[in-house]
């Protein structure tokens, strides 16, 4: 195996296992008196928490020259996506009983939803044009275009986190903190620099 | 010195393929263990398991209840006493019944004073004093998630009645116990305190307003508000302040914590009325602990033939 597999397998193993923890204590009934809400915010923590560490690739590559890491974004991604996915599969199911109408009015009455749900939609294309086929397809330009969509789907992540917390601001500002360090990293950071320290 | 040339290194000095592979090997298992131990430690560092539980004493006397109000099955005494809201130990129902174990629960007095023709500080054994009885209650949290509490208590107007209220007096405001270095709480808690609760004086005198020593048959346990807190069945949680050391009768509408804290989220009624939503979410529905699907929520948590009378002619929309 050579060494790009084996980081590959290695963040899969740790990307995969928070969701171990999560299923072996639902299936010993340890995830407190409201499984449900607790499987529910923890998906929605580790997608949030994926999706920053998706975005803090490139500024990590600028300040220390960690270029290699690129090989490994896109799997970072999908598996932001991956927590997304049980996230909103968790409210389809036990929130709303699979109702689609009774979802369609939460994501119309509830602004926290919609920006929920406006997020993970963001997060579907880029899901679907992840594979090197399709950036082929769409071109470089396209698709880093096209994938600048991740800031705007982290962003409204870190909202909808934001406006559920009842007044408990602690975690959902702490994403933003980091978040908007990723940014502000990401314009700033003069790029010669990057490119002296990756040289040395 | 010139370097020796390839063809003069002896093959024992190579390091055999094997070898090479297998070292490589080993760390790359080490790397994978390590790793995955790393995230696993972080996983529970952010996610403990609820502590054991905390025994409490028996209550001794408990009467028959002369009011019986709710059917359902109680939840178990460990989800109970695992899942609080209790701001001032930390923000996360699963951790407050660990830190409330710092709560000092006895000596314990209640000063009732204000608007009283006989102002008197009550110690927690008067307290006990009262004739207990359980009431079976529904309880509504206002984040849509509801329990069946077996609670031992007695009316709120039991108490009240030893004060003698003046004629003025229109209101009951509770205060909870602020005790800076036991309730530690995380600095981004959202709201002041000691927390502040209030009533209008007809809801408290209301038989279904009880002041609950305990539950399950036990002394109340700290973090579900010892020794002594109020259970207002048919308001949101937060209304039934808990672990309280002072109620003064007023003739004003006393502040409550979380209305100063969200003036256009949490009204001073709080009503549990499944028709007026938290701006934020639905009230319509609420997850009974133990259930995995939703329930639609009852109005005035199901207490309305006992209680709806109290807000006849009154917009409880406005007045949510």
């Amino acid at each position: 195996m050579n060494d790009v597999r084996f980081y590959k397998l290695l963040i899969s193993v740790n990307a995969l296992i928070p969701l171990g923890l999560l299923l072996i204590d639902a299936s010993n009934g340890r995830l407190g008196a409201n499984p449900i809400e607790f499987f529910l915010r923890t998906t929605g923590v580790l997608t949030l928490t994926f999706l920053l560490i998706t975005l803090a690739v490139t500024p990590l590559r600028k300040i220390f020259g960690w270029n290699s890491l690129i090989k490994y974004r896109r799997m970072l991604g999908l598996f932001a996506f991956f927590y997304g996915c049980l996230h909103l599969v968790t409210y389809s199911i036990f929130d709303k009983s699979l109702g689609f109408s009774a979802i369609v009015a939460d994501v119309i009455q509830r602004p926290f939803i919609a920006i929920g749900m406006i997020a993970f939609t963001l997060l579907v294309p880029l899901a679907i044009t992840s594979t090197n086929g399709m950036v082929k397809r769409l071109g470089g330009k396209n698709w880093a275009r096209l994938h600048k969509l991740a800031y705007v789907a982290a962003i409204l992540g870190v909202i909808h986190f934001w406006m559920i917390v009842k007044s408990d601001i602690f975690y959902p500002a702490l994403f933003g903190v980091v978040l908007a360090t990723s940014f502000f990293i990401r314009l700033v950071w003069p790029k010669k620099q990057a490119i002296q320290r990756a040289i040395n | 010195m010139a370097a020796k040339k390839f063809s003069e290194l002896p093959a024992s000095e190579i390091t055999p393929e094997h070898v090479y592979l297998n070292r490589r090997n080993f760390i790359r298992a080490g790397l994978v263990a390590g790793s995955a131990v790393a995230t696993g430690l972080t996983y529970k560092f952010f996610n403990p398991q609820p502590a054991q539980q905390v025994a409490t004493a028996e209550i001794a006397k408990i009467e028959t209840p002369k009011v019986v109000s709710t059917v359902g099955e109680p939840n178990s005494f460990e989800d109970i006493t695992n899942y609080n809201n209790f701001y001032e130990f930390s923000t996360d129902k699963r951790a407050v019944a660990q830190k409330a174990r710092k709560l000092i629960t006895r000596p314990w007095t209640v000063e009732v004073g204000g608007l009283v023709q006989k102002p008197r500080t009550f110690d927690i054994d008067e307290i006990l004093k009262f004739p207990q009885e359980e009431r079976i209650y529904r309880f509504r949290c206002v984040e849509a998630w509801s329990m069946v509490i077996p609670w031992i208590g007695f009316p709120v107007k039991s108490l009240l009645d030893q004060v003698e209220p003046l004629g003025t007096a229109k209101y009951v405001a509770f205060e909870t116990r602020y005790d800076k270095g036991a309730m530690q709480s995380s600095f981004s808690a959202g709201i002041d305190f000691p927390y502040v609760e209030g009533l209008r004086l007809d809801e408290a005198y209301h038989p279904l307003a009880i002041l609950a020593t305990g539950l399950y048959g036990k002394q109340m346990p700290n973090q579900n508000g010892a020794p002594v807190r109020l259970v207002v069945p048919w308001k949101y949680g937060f209304k039934s302040i808990k672990s309280i050391v002072k109620i003064t009768l007023t003739d004003s509408e006393p502040s409550t914590t979380w209305n100063l804290a969200g003036p256009s989220e949490y009204g001073f009624y709080s009503n549990v009325n499944p028709q007026v939503d938290h701006p934020r979410w639905s009230q319509a529905t609420e997850r009974r602990i133990g259930e995995l699907s939703m329930r639609d929520t009852l109005m005035f948590n199901g207490y309305a033939d006992e209680v709806a009378h109290l807000y006849d002619g009154m917009d409880l929309k406005k007045y949510f």
